[in-house]
């Protein structure tokens, strides 16, 4: 019989292993999230980011050995993104006669969210390439990379920033939006979409079909639009 | 099977050339994305055939956030000194800008009359 240096020496040069850890993390997540009658806060991410990251910790592997295994999971990101055009293809008439509350739900909540985090963070004291490294946070992961970058910003900070701004998103929009009392899916989608791009508009496709093709549509909009209105607003908070 | 996942990365290949070569603000599967809601729109038979998969893909859109996550947590040094601060900003904004973005979708519905089916 080979013995477990051997073996776990052989696992741990393929993607097989860390891939396998990856599914089964989700799924674990996944299990606790409907243990939990579907409460946000059991939020299957971040109960996966968990496990896999004690996990690696405790077997003293590199990052960059987990991700062979975890990028065929990572690479579906793209693919996923081109799904959303089924939903918002189904959903087309709703959009077009949407489309003036769309426009203004935009506007507002892709402002709020730069305004207000490079706000509350100048105030604590947040400066320099940090405060630059916030300003796009709210937009998916690649453009709020490129968009820190042309401003000045850390791209793994932002990276960080951009996946924290999503988790959060995913938490709180369903007890805030129950609070505020709005029932619209439409509303509770996009809103999501817009401030919380891909993890919100996941967690909005958990709760309805309906919330997570708008969620796709704002997390779409809020790409282009905070590309072009992060640069200008860091300027006022220089 | 294979026909949904090719009409998928082709949209993802164009739209990723696309941005490239024009060196457009948005990401390639966004563009990607639009291109597969005209396509869509233009054939209801690309409908039928990619919805199995969009809907098992789209079911399970939170796991492909994982990977990332993970890279994340290696990473919370870089938050350096100023992890509340960077805290309090991204839960303060992003709870203001769902409010406010829901708010003002709601607002301007009522008051052009657009009330959901």
């Amino acid at each position: 019989m080979t013995d477990f240096p051997e073996i776990w020496s052989y696992l741990s040069r393929g993607p097989l292993l860390w891939l396998t850890a990856t599914l089964a993390a989700y799924t674990l997540g996944d299990a606790c999230f409907r243990a939990a009658n579907r409460a946000p806060i059991v939020n299957p991410v971040l109960i996966a980011v968990a496990l896999l990251a004690v996990m690696l910790h405790f077997s003293a592997t590199p990052y960059a050995t987990y991700f062979e295994g975890a990028q065929f999971v990572h690479f579906l990101l793209g693919p996923a993104t081109i799904c959303l055009a089924l939903p918002l293809s189904d959903n087309l008439p709703r959009v077009r006669k949407a489309a003036l509350p769309l426009l203004a739900a935009l506007l507002a909540g892709s402002l709020t969210a730069v305004v207000s985090a490079l706000a509350i963070a100048k105030a604590l004291g947040v400066t320099g390439e940090v405060l630059a490294s916030l300003a796009p946070k709210s937009t998916t992961a690649p453009v709020a990379i490129g968009i820190s970058q042309a401003i000045g910003g850390s791209p793994t900070l932002t990276a960080v920033l951009v996946i924290l701004t999503g988790i959060t998103g995913a938490v709180v929009a369903t007890p805030l939006l129950n609070l505020l009392r709005i029932k619209d899916w439409r509303a509770r989608g996009f809103a999501t979409g817009v401030a919380a791009h891909g993890i919100g508009t996941a967690r909005a496709f958990q709760v309805h079909p309906t919330a997570g093709a708008f969620a796709g549509l704002g997390m779409g909009l809020n790409a282009v639009l905070t590309a072009l209105i992060a640069p200008l607003i860091l300027e006022l908070f220089r | 099977m294979i026909h949904a996942l090719l009409a998928i990365l082709a949209c993802q290949l164009i739209g990723e050339a696309s941005t490239r070569a024009l060196a457009l603000p948005l990401p390639g599967p966004v563009l990607g994305m639009i291109l597969m809601v005209i396509a869509l729109q233009a054939s209801a038979r690309l409908r039928e055939i990619l919805r199995p998969i969009a809907q098992a893909i789209l079911g399970h859109m939170s796991l492909l956030f994982v990977p990332a996550g993970v890279g994340v947590v290696g990473h919370f040094a870089a938050l350096g000194g100023q992890a509340g601060a960077l805290a309090a900003a991204i839960i303060g904004s992003t709870v203001l800008a769902i409010t406010v973005g829901a708010a003002c979708f709601v607002a301007v519905a009522n008051w052009t009359g657009n009330a959901d089916d």
